[in-house]
């Protein structure tokens, strides 16, 4: 399927959110966080580019689970070193441990194990995404971020969303079908960017 | 009336507009990287004589290879090429422009003036009319008369050849093998054709990816180490950084994968990368 020409101007867009999120989005924060935070939006500023360069078949490469699985992930240890202290140690563990393994399953041959590459995905991104989407919104209500934090919730929740259709594609079972997952990824794309950059903004 | 507007649409092609448009880019980019206050009569002066000098050596360029630009699909269309504009018209128009641009820019500073004439004199002469046809290394050549405008853009705001400006002068230099040598890859027919020597017919495609992936890496660090320099803030590194990962990984790739495909990537992706670059380079000013 042919990237429009509308697809490219709200990529670039989201892009240019990303970019603004890396340079002045993050700071005054811990070292720490910053690096996460620098990794996820930086992973997705250089994929951004790699789609308006190189059009949908970016997503052919076999790369795209991974990169796909890096911006939860590293956006989720990001949230949790800021705001959950006593889980940094673990947290840091498992977002390694999930990495590998998608890494590993990936470029492994698993005859007879079909199934475990998928598994793995959908536990590392489901406890990544629901991360993302709940803590944010945990922290608002409780009052100790402004209410407009949540926003970075909703953002979790669409990031994860669009990190489950791709991956699953990428598995060879599919939520749903390429075309239609392309023709609401960049609008997906820009909205949970917008998310994010506000709900770190504001919140 | 409509002879000139006949006209100006076959000059415009002359001077590629793109390609001086990113030389163009680099050299405001060179300026606005001092820390001095901007001033805009300054600025507009500069880029008006590096907007002509820069096409002025295009076209001077386009005047000598009309008989090379005939023989490749790529180029042949070009008006000096089909013969759409006569040589010797060809010729005086770049010499105008040349020496407009060259001129402009001796007058607003001679040092400045220097560099862009270092520049066009590069392009020109040593390049286009001396080693182009000779051997496939006239490139370096190429690349240096490329990295003038970054150059001096800098030299015109901070009065002298700094590190700071020999760095981003690297950058270009060592960015502009990624166009080229994609090009001779892609092209490879219409310059065998043309009898223009290049790396891929002189030394192999391996070769030549090889050198198209460590040029890239040479200009992102060149990249890096100006911006640390020139002092820009964390966040910009960081954005720098994450761009200069970016293209290291897709030199890596080049490396590992034989692909045209991943070459032509690369070459895209360094180009954005440059213009980027230079937009945060240009940024630091405001």
């Amino acid at each position: 399927m042919k990237m429009s020409a509308l697809d490219r101007i709200l990529l670039l867009i989201t892009g240019l959110l990303a970019a603004y999120q890396i340079v002045v989005g993050i700071d005054n924060l811990s070292a720490a966080p910053i690096i996460a935070y620098t990794i996820a939006f930086g992973v997705l500023l250089v994929a951004l580019l790699l789609f308006i360069i190189l059009g949908f078949d970016a997503l052919d490469s076999p790369i795209v689970v991974i990169v796909s699985t890096i911006i939860p992930l590293s956006l989720s240890l990001g949230l949790v070193w800021e705001h959950l202290a006593s889980f940094r140690t673990l947290y840091l563990l498992f977002t390694i441990i999930g990495f590998a393994a998608v890494v590993f399953t990936r470029s492994t041959p698993m005859q007879n194990r079909v199934r475990v590459p998928t598994i793995v995905i959908a536990v590392v991104h489901g406890i990544a995404g629901m991360t993302i989407f709940l803590l944010p919104i945990i922290i608002s209500m409780q009052g100790q971020a402004k209410p407009a934090f949540s926003l970075v919730g909703i953002g979790g929740a669409l990031i994860g969303l669009g990190g489950l259709l791709l991956s699953f594609l990428k598995t060879g079972r599919p939520l749903l079908s390429r075309d239609a997952i392309m023709r609401v990824l960049p609008g997906l794309l820009l909205l949970m960017t917008i998310c994010f950059v506000a709900g770190f903004k504001f919140g | 009336m409509s002879d000139l507007i006949k006209k100006t649409k076959l000059y415009i092609p002359l001077i590629k507009s793109l390609q001086t448009g990113l030389l163009l880019a680099t050299g405001i980019a060179g300026y606005l990287s001092a820390h001095t206050a901007v001033n805009i009569p300054v600025l507009i002066g500069m880029s008006i004589s590096l907007f002509l000098a820069i096409s002025g050596s295009t076209i001077m360029n386009m005047w000598y290879d009309h008989d090379i630009d005939a023989k490749m699909k790529r180029t042949h269309k070009r008006p000096a090429a089909s013969g759409k504009l006569s040589r010797s018209e060809v010729f005086w128009v770049g010499m105008v422009i040349s020496i407009a641009g060259v001129g402009w820019a001796l007058a607003i500073a001679p040092l400045y003036g220097l560099v862009v004439f270092a520049g066009w004199f590069f392009d020109v002469v040593v390049y286009t009319l001396w080693l182009k046809r000779v051997t496939c290394w006239a490139i370096v050549w190429g690349g240096i008369s490329g990295a003038m405008p970054i150059l001096s853009g800098r030299v015109l705001a901070v009065h002298e050849i700094d590190l700071i400006g020999i760095l981003l002068a690297l950058a270009i230099l060592f960015w502009i093998p990624t166009h080229t040598l994609t090009f001779s890859i892609k092209f490879r027919e219409d310059y065998s054709n043309a009898g223009v020597p290049t790396f891929p017919s002189t030394y192999g495609d391996s070769f030549t990816r090889a050198t198209i992936a460590v040029s890239s890496v040479l200009a992102a660090f060149a990249i890096g180490w100006a911006s640390v320099l020139i002092g820009l803030s964390a966040g910009y590194l960081r954005l720098i950084a994450v761009l200069t990962a970016g293209l290291l990984l897709l030199a890596f790739a080049t490396f590992r994968v034989q692909s045209e495909r991943v070459n032509f990537s690369l070459f895209r992706y360094a180009s954005v990368y440059m213009l980027s670059s230079m937009i945060i380079l240009a940024l630091r000013a405001f």
